[in-house]
């Protein structure tokens, strides 16, 4: 009720018409700030990791949030068909998703019920990304994590074992779940998360972008307040560095940019054994 | 991620799913020189990829007539036994073979496959393939079963439109949880089949159930390959620790029921999902008490699974669609009908009622189309006031400030003496208000057919100012914290800013009655389109968007993270926030043009069948259902203790909550 504190509870000779006709406020709208980093680690001798980050902005009276669009992919399988997967993945994605959200937003204020909603146009371009894998690089797979941040808001896709994390006042949440085996099997209670750890099957995906037939997207939206994070990475920097250290290292920087840097850092002295990447995602101030 | 294999990922047939051909039956015409049983050939045909040709001749008494699947490492046949030689004795041929190259590891594969045929030899029950012979050539073993005419379960769930009626399915589970029994009861050890999937289960012509593929390929599965059994979907967790106790088979009976009702096939989801989506969320007409069962047999732990086929077995036999099946309730319906629900009080008005009540200070209040706004004491229905517009009152009223604001059909929105119904101010527009009017810092907002939105002043009854929409103004405006939300005829939503200006329209395809509801990230709203929206609440970018298959008058409310609102089609939905995923849904008998109230862990509604229902928030499973002699348009209500609605029949109700 803020905004109606504002206009019913100034001076009473003041109306909307009169302000209509007053001096128009200058604008400053918050900025995407995004830090990301993709590194091969110390034992492999690829990246088979992909990032792709998009951020847009636009100053003016209407409603029109920054935009940012942060894609991670993880791909597998062998002759470098994983990379392959990984970046082609990331790509179809974010051609799809500006395409059908942020292109479209440029011609006007208006929204229309024709074009498709923000969780379908995500589901979409992550089922896009996995026919042309599937077509392009049969035999190879990969995760895919998709974020579409619209000013404080997020909207995810996700399938795999890549993951998200909200980075809150209150501590370190993952967002997503991971599609391995291993994880449902802690869900259930059927092995704890120090078994899982160590489970020989725990790099088994039960759904990844390369897999024939149907596939089941997951989608999350997720409020941020302000200075809250939002950070995507793959399984070389949470199988490798614990949530709280991640905590502590993206608290400590106030570049994102230099977080990330630490957080590869963190991954590479507990042995670099895979591919690794952080993509970290600020939410704006005001 | 390591660099794995990538089939990893994936799901890995080893064995063939079951013994049928490519249209799913096993009696699949053959050609004519095929079916001429002649003299065994001396010269054998060739293998091709290393499969028998059609005729080709084994232990000089089988000969091959077609191939009914193909898998990793087994293929099975369709064969004749040769030794009748007056009839046609059709039979199975399964055939394996072994890929390790390991003389010791091929010997033990080769023993462990005799053992088990040994076992299965000694099996005798209606509802098991028979085996009539086992041999072995080369580096492959055969094994020569009972040829059965039929299609298996998969491919008749493949084949049918829409769902497979409840009867057939239970019959069906019935039928295996027979065959469970006798397996599990095998002296002196039990058998544990270990492989219940829809595949494996064969229907033969005369309907009845037959277990294929008998666990053999089992012993055939290599540790490696193992691994794989995780994307089954059938098998509960402790099969991944490697054990086979007979209430695995209950899990994966209760897998394939769900399979074979939700048409959702669960190597396609998450391991153990299926509590998550529970088999109604695709197919609403299945019955509460088959739910039950199915969530019985799936338990993660198998201590909570029914302890016997023979339970399991009885728990079927007991429900409705196992004895006739045509009184069977479908999920959603009404299971209990609490008739016995009496009103604390009604009040019988002059005309129809479909404005919605407001609770005040102890007064509820009420407008009808006998043009009169009525205040009633809220606990006993004591008559208090009543004050007459020119026009029917579809509007609900808002108390504010001493003050009851309601907008009527005569154009003129009326700011009322909550006290004692005398008037305070009139504000005319130039449309009929229906838009039910919101208060908030001094200020009255509502809508008119005039196309405007307006704020008035509370005390002075003064225009504040009025924002021009592209169609009229029916929808009730929210006040939220950046902006005022509010709909038109014209299918726009807006969020109007704070000098008046649009901050952002949405533009429906059909005209937006529905009221939105707000959250810190979504604006909610339904449309006669049939749509609900999900908004995001700074850009109204549209996050999500539901179809009904009725337009969505109704008003959605919010909770715990579920949007609940009514439609057309008759139901009302339970929505994931956000999502937009359907979470349940509840069937009546007539439109939900009703919006619906949520108080604790209840939501109440009414339905153009007359009846104002109130269901458990979180399940959507009926609490009690009140019957009124007219269609229910009012939204209800809610205090903690009553539940107030109008009906059609004239009278204001309040039920106990």
């Amino acid at each position: 009720m803020e905004f109606l504190r504002k206009l019913f509870c100034r001076d009473t000779r003041a109306t909307a018409t009169e302000d209509r006709e007053g001096p128009q406020p200058t604008f400053t709208r918050p900025r995407m700030d995004v830090g990301w980093i993709t590194d091969p680690g110390r034992v492999r001798d690829h990246n088979e990791d992909s990032a792709l980050v998009i951020t847009a902005g636009h100053d003016t009276h209407q409603a029109h949030p920054p935009f940012g669009l942060l894609v991670l992919a993880d791909g597998m399988g062998g002759h470098r068909a994983g990379e392959v997967a990984s970046s082609m993945a990331a790509r179809v994605a974010a051609h799809h998703i500006t395409h059908q959200s942020y292109l479209p937003s440029l011609l006007g204020p208006e929204r229309d019920a024709r074009h498709p909603a923000l969780t379908e146009v995500l589901i979409d371009a992550v089922q896009a990304a996995n026919q042309m894998v599937s077509e392009e690089v049969p035999g190879s797979g990969t995760t895919l994590t998709c974020a579409l941040v619209l000013g404080t808001q997020a909207y995810i896709a996700h399938v795999g074992d890549s993951r998200a994390y909200a980075i809150t006042e209150e501590g370190i949440e993952q967002i997503t779940h991971d599609h391995s085996v291993v994880d449902r099997l802690v869900d259930t209670g059927q092995l704890t998360p120090e078994e899982a750890a160590v489970h020989p099957q725990k790099n088994v995906l039960y759904r990844a972008i390369g897999q024939s037939g149907a596939l089941e997207v997951d989608t999350h939206v997720r409020k941020f307040d302000e200075g809250d994070y939002l950070l995507l990475c793959s399984d070389g920097l949470w199988g490798l560095v614990s949530e709280a250290t991640v905590v502590d290292l993206i608290r400590g920087e106030d570049s994102l940019q230099e977080a990330c840097r630490r957080m590869v850092a963190a991954a590479n002295d507990a042995g670099g054994s895979d591919n690794i990447t952080a993509v970290l995602w600020r939410s704006p101030l005001g | 991620m390591t660099p794995t294999d990538p089939l990893e990922t994936r799901r890995i047939e080893d064995t063939p799913s079951a013994p049928v051909g490519e249209d799913g039956k096993h009696n699949s015409a053959l050609s004519p020189d095929q079916s001429t049983p002649g003299e065994p050939k001396s010269d054998r045909p060739p293998r091709i990829d290393g499969r028998l040709p059609p005729g080709f001749l084994l232990e000089n008494r089988y000969r091959i007539l077609s191939v009914l699947a193909i898998g990793g490492m087994s293929a099975v046949y369709k064969g004749q036994d040769l030794r009748f030689s007056k009839v046609k004795r059709v039979c199975a041929i399964k055939e394996m073979t072994s890929s390790a190259t390991d003389p010791d590891v091929r010997q033990m594969i080769l023993r462990n496959f005799e053992r088990e045929t040994n076992i299965l030899a000694t099996l005798n029950h209606p509802g098991i393939v028979q085996v009539y012979d086992c041999f072995t050539e080369g580096d492959r073993s055969y094994l020569v079963l009972e040829y059965v005419r039929g299609k298996d379960l998969e491919a008749i769930l493949d084949k049918t439109r829409g769902f497979l009626p409840e009867e057939k399915v239970v019959s069906w589970a019935i039928q295996i949880c027979e065959v469970l029994s006798y397996l599990h009861s095998h002296e002196p050890r039990p058998i544990v089949f270990r492989d219940i999937k829809p595949s494996n289960v064969m229907l033969d012509d005369f309907g009845r159930v037959k277990l294929i593929d008998f666990g053999i390929a089992k012993m055939f599965r290599s540790g490696k390959r193992g691994t794989m059994i995780g994307t089954e979907g059938y098998s509960p967790p402790e099969q991944y620790q490697g054990i086979a106790d007979p209430r695995v088979d209950i899990y994966a009976l209760g897998a394939t029921i769900h399979h074979l009702m939700s048409k959702r096939d669960p190597r396609l989801e998450p391991p153990f999902s299926f509590h998550q989506r529970p088999i109604h969320e695709t197919n609403p007409s299945v019955s509460r008490e088959l739910l039950e069962v199915v969530h019985r047999a799936l338990e993660y732990e198998a201590n909570d699974r029914y302890g016997s086929a023979d339970e399991m077995k009885r728990a079927l036999m007991s429900l409705r669609s196992a004895r006739g099946g045509s009184d069977t309730a479908p999920f959603g319906a009404p299971a209990v009908v609490k008739s016995e629900i009496t009103p604390q009080w009604r009040f019988a008005l002059e005309d129809e009622i479909r404005s919605s009540p407001a609770v005040h200070d102890g007064n509820v209040y009420v407008g009808a189309y006998d043009h009169n706004l009525y205040a009633l004491a809220a606990d006993n229905g004591e008559f208090l006031w009543k004050y007459a517009t020119d026009g029917g009152i579809a509007s609900s009223p808002c108390v504010y400030e001493g003050m009851v604001f309601v907008g009527s059909s005569d154009k003129v929105l009326y700011a009322v003496d909550a006290s004692d119904g005398r008037i305070r101010w009139t504000c005319p527009t130039e449309g009929k208000v229906w838009s039910s009017p919101q208060a908030a810092f001094h200020h009255v907002f509502f809508g008119s057919d005039d196309r405007h939105l307006y704020a008035v002043n509370v005390e002075s009854g003064r225009v504040a100012w009025r924002f021009e929409a592209d169609g009229p103004v029916r929808s009730s405006p929210h006040l939220g914290d950046e902006a005022i939300y509010v709909g038109c005829e014209a299918g726009v939503v807006y969020a109007v800013d704070t000098g008046g200006e649009i901050r952002w329209r949405f533009r429906a395809r059909r005209a937006v009655t529905s009221s939105p509801a707000v959250t810190d990230e979504m604006v909610y709203i339904g449309a006669q389109d049939r749509y609900v929206y999900g908004l995001d609440v700074r850009s109204g970018w549209l996050a999500w968007r539901y179809r009904t298959d009725g337009a969505v008058i109704s008003s959605p409310v919010v909770g715990k993270g579920i949007v609940y609102v009514g439609s057309a089609d008759g139901h009302l939905y339970a929505l994931d926030a956000e999502s937009g995923r359907l979470v349940w849904r509840y069937g009546t008998e007539g439109q939900v043009t009703s919006s619906p109230a949520l108080s604790g862990e209840r939501v109440y509604f009414g339905s153009v069948d007359g009846g104002v229902y109130c269901v458990e928030a979180e399940t959507g499973n009926l609490l009690w259902r009140f019957q009124t002699d007219g269609p229910v348009t009012s939204s209800p209500a809610a205090t903690e203790e009553l539940v107030y609605i109008g009906s059609s029949d004239r009278y204001l109700y309040a039920l106990p909550g």
